[in-house]
């Protein structure tokens, strides 16, 4: 916890201090361009790098026969990736790329998804252990615990339908579509099909990212507050039950989550190909 | 202010209680649809599972935002002045 403070912490007082990013300036406004999240961007692209290099030390030294037991894994996460790419997008120069990307999705997300999983506390320990504690006070382990990552990752499939869009339709064929589907192709019926298609981008980028967030804050605000469960027990006598009910329940949801954080990173890969689907498919 | 504190609260379980009564009455159904068409094509039973747990996810999302937006409310209060 906070070595700087002389006071006593709060439960909101821990779950607070928890909860507030590492940023290069605190944030005023609503919406903030300037300020940038430093843990989230420092832990996507290190968990990135990691993942890329991963797979590429596997991609080195595949051969056929006997496959090991690394080579295997990456095989079968590939075959499932491919068996959904197949199913879902039909054209095969767009699987080219989308195969690809689905799959780095998958393995991105859950690396930084299986952050969760660390001790809530030590993020805070290592920071204290070296010494970093004065410079850094704040530091969030998850980056898709943060809506500006899972928001741009669901802003960037988005591009990649719009991408599509117009290049199997044309940029007339496209708009002719935004204009005459989804409920036909009368002029005074043009507003309502072009108000239509607008929502349907937005509701489905927005919901996309904020899927994937709500998963990730939630988990993580729930094992903050095991964590504080056990910390009250730990502090006290009669607490001790508190204390047993903590590794219990850190056990139980900790285990449930690791459901939660494949399965979400699957989600975001099928809807991904999905979206991009539909953006081949001809009203 | 304390008036504004008690709202907060009680809108923080509504939100939850019923996002999470939606979410699992949900589940509910699509559970039991997907039991009996196991049961009459046992063949389909890991394709259907895949996409069971897709669509899970799907009908739990509107609740987890919920639960993230409660739990906002509950320990970053917006609607606190300061």
């Amino acid at each position: 916890m906070s070595a700087s403070s002389d006071k006593a912490l709060t439960a909101g007082d821990y779950i607070g201090h928890h909860l507030v990013h590492l940023q290069n300036k605190k944030q005023t406004t609503l919406i903030d361009f300037s300020v940038i999240n430093i843990d989230t961007i420092f832990l996507s692209i290190t968990l990135g790098i990691l993942g890329l290099f991963f797979m590429w030390r596997v991609a080195k030294t595949v051969h056929s026969g006997v496959p090991g037991r690394m080579q295997a894994a990456v095989e079968m996460l590939l075959e499932m990736v491919d068996s959904q790419a197949k199913g879902i997008v039909k054209n095969a120069e767009s699987r080219k790329f989308v195969g690809p990307l689905a799959l780095t999705v998958f393995v991105w997300i859950f690396l930084m998804n299986s952050m969760d999983l660390l001790p809530v506390d030590l993020a805070h320990s290592i920071l204290a252990v070296t010494g970093l504690d004065s410079k850094i006070e704040y530091f969030r382990p998850v980056p898709t615990a943060d809506l500006s990552a899972t928001l741009g990752m669901s802003c960037g499939v988005l591009l990649v339908c719009l991408f599509y869009n117009v290049k199997i339709k044309g940029f007339g064929g496209w708009a002719h579509e935004l204009f005459s589907a989804p409920f036909g192709d009368k002029w005074f019926l043009y507003p309502i099909n072009f108000l239509m298609q607008m929502i349907e981008f937005a509701a489905k980028t927005v919901s996309h990212g904020l899927r994937l967030f709500g998963n990730m804050f939630a988990g993580e605000l729930l094992f903050m507050l095991i964590a504080l469960m056990g910390a009250v027990g730990f502090g006290s006598a009669t607490g001790i039950f508190l204390f047993i009910g903590h590794i219990f329940a850190g056990t139980g949801w900790a285990i449930f989550h690791i459901l939660i954080v494949t399965l979400q990173a699957f989600i975001f890969m099928m809807l991904t190909l999905v979206y991009v689907g539909q953006a081949h498919d001809h009203h | 202010m304390e008036n504004v504190l008690g709202f907060v609260a009680l809108a923080a379980g509504l939100i939850i209680g019923l996002g999470a009564l939606g979410a699992c009455i949900g589940i509910g159904i699509m559970g039991s649809k997907y039991l009996e068409a196991a049961a009459r094509q046992p063949e389909l039973m890991n394709e259907l599972q895949t996409k069971m747990f897709l669509l899970a996810g799907l009908i739990d999302a509107a609740f987890l935002i919920g639960v993230g937006i409660a739990m906002l409310f509950a320990f970053a209060n917006p609607f606190v002045l300061k």
